[in-house]
């Protein structure tokens, strides 16, 4: 009855066409910024390592786990609506939601720091860089935990599960995009040299 | 433990976490230059496409999105490549 197909009969992108446009859109923007960063980097070298030495790789790095696993909850929220599994929608996304909340208050403790130091948009070019990708991000993180907070309302409701997960499926893909942005800033902006 | 790893996004994130350590890693020991430069967007790249394909669930989608999205992180490693490539001439 089931013969193993090569390709599944039908292919489906989860959640709705319109989000997926929206995270383009919003990948396009963050691809020329990162570009912008490396050319003007070509530009001055010397300059953008002794300053890169400056931030802190391993609240950088600590973000990224916070942020791939955060993403791996939602993962987990979008399989159990898809088996019904109610309680563990809602508790993976507030679990994804609590990496999410980790990941501002670690990239508060270092805008701080750096802040307190005396770091600001005009103090050269790499902080320019630094502070506004990483802001931008930043912004882009909160929106990804409204978004979340919203889901995990709706799923208390009772709103998703094998009936439908739309909502949640486009939400989730929102959130993995922001996890997938900081997985090409964080070399580029505080390792690569 | 062996149950666990039958599921995709359970793989997936083991093999995020190992490669987050790497890239980690590189930056302590202060690895620089062409070399250095590779492996991190290798990395990246490895690391995107799993994002992609087992969080985003775009490995059973129209293939269209699949392109779309695998093409951007080619497009943003080659872009970013040829900057540092510029930067050691």
């Amino acid at each position: 009855m089931t013969s193993v197909a090569a390709t599944p009969a039908t292919r489906r992108l989860p959640g709705d066409l319109a989000i997926w446009f929206f995270i383009l859109a919003e990948m396009l923007a963050f691809a020329v910024f990162f570009a912008t960063y490396a050319f003007a980097r070509a530009k001055n070298v010397e300059m953008f390592n002794l300053y890169q030495h400056t931030l802190d790789r391993n609240l950088g790095g600590l973000n990224t786990v916070l942020l791939i696993t955060g993403s791996w909850f939602v993962v987990l929220a979008v399989q159990a609506a898809h088996r019904d599994d109610t309680p563990a929608i809602s508790r993976n996304i507030l679990l994804g939601w609590l990496c999410g909340a980790g990941f501002l208050a670690v990239k508060v403790i270092e805008y701080s720091e750096k802040f307190g130091a005396g770091i600001s948009l005009s103090t050269n070019t790499f902080y320019m860089f630094y502070i506004s990708l990483t802001f931008f991000h930043f912004m882009h993180v909160i929106l990804g935990m409204v978004i979340l907070t919203v889901l995990w309302f709706q799923s208390r409701q009772g709103m998703y599960g094998s009936h439908g997960a739309n909502g949640l499926e486009s939400g989730a893909a929102y959130w993995h995009m922001v996890d997938l942005l900081w997985i090409v800033l964080f070399p580029l902006v505080y390792v690569m040299r | 433990m062996i149950a666990a790893l039958k599921n995709p996004a359970n793989r997936a994130w083991l093999v995020l976490m190992v490669a987050t350590a790497i890239t980690w890693y590189l930056g302590e020991v202060g690895a620089a230059g062409t070399g250095a430069i590779v492996a991190m967007l290798l990395i990246a790249f490895v690391k995107g496409r799993l994002v992609i394909l087992d969080f985003m669930e775009l490995r059973e989608a129209p293939k269209m999105w699949r392109i779309l999205l695998e093409g951007w992180l080619i497009l943003v490693s080659s872009l970013i490549l040829l900057a540092y490539w510029i930067s050691l001439k």
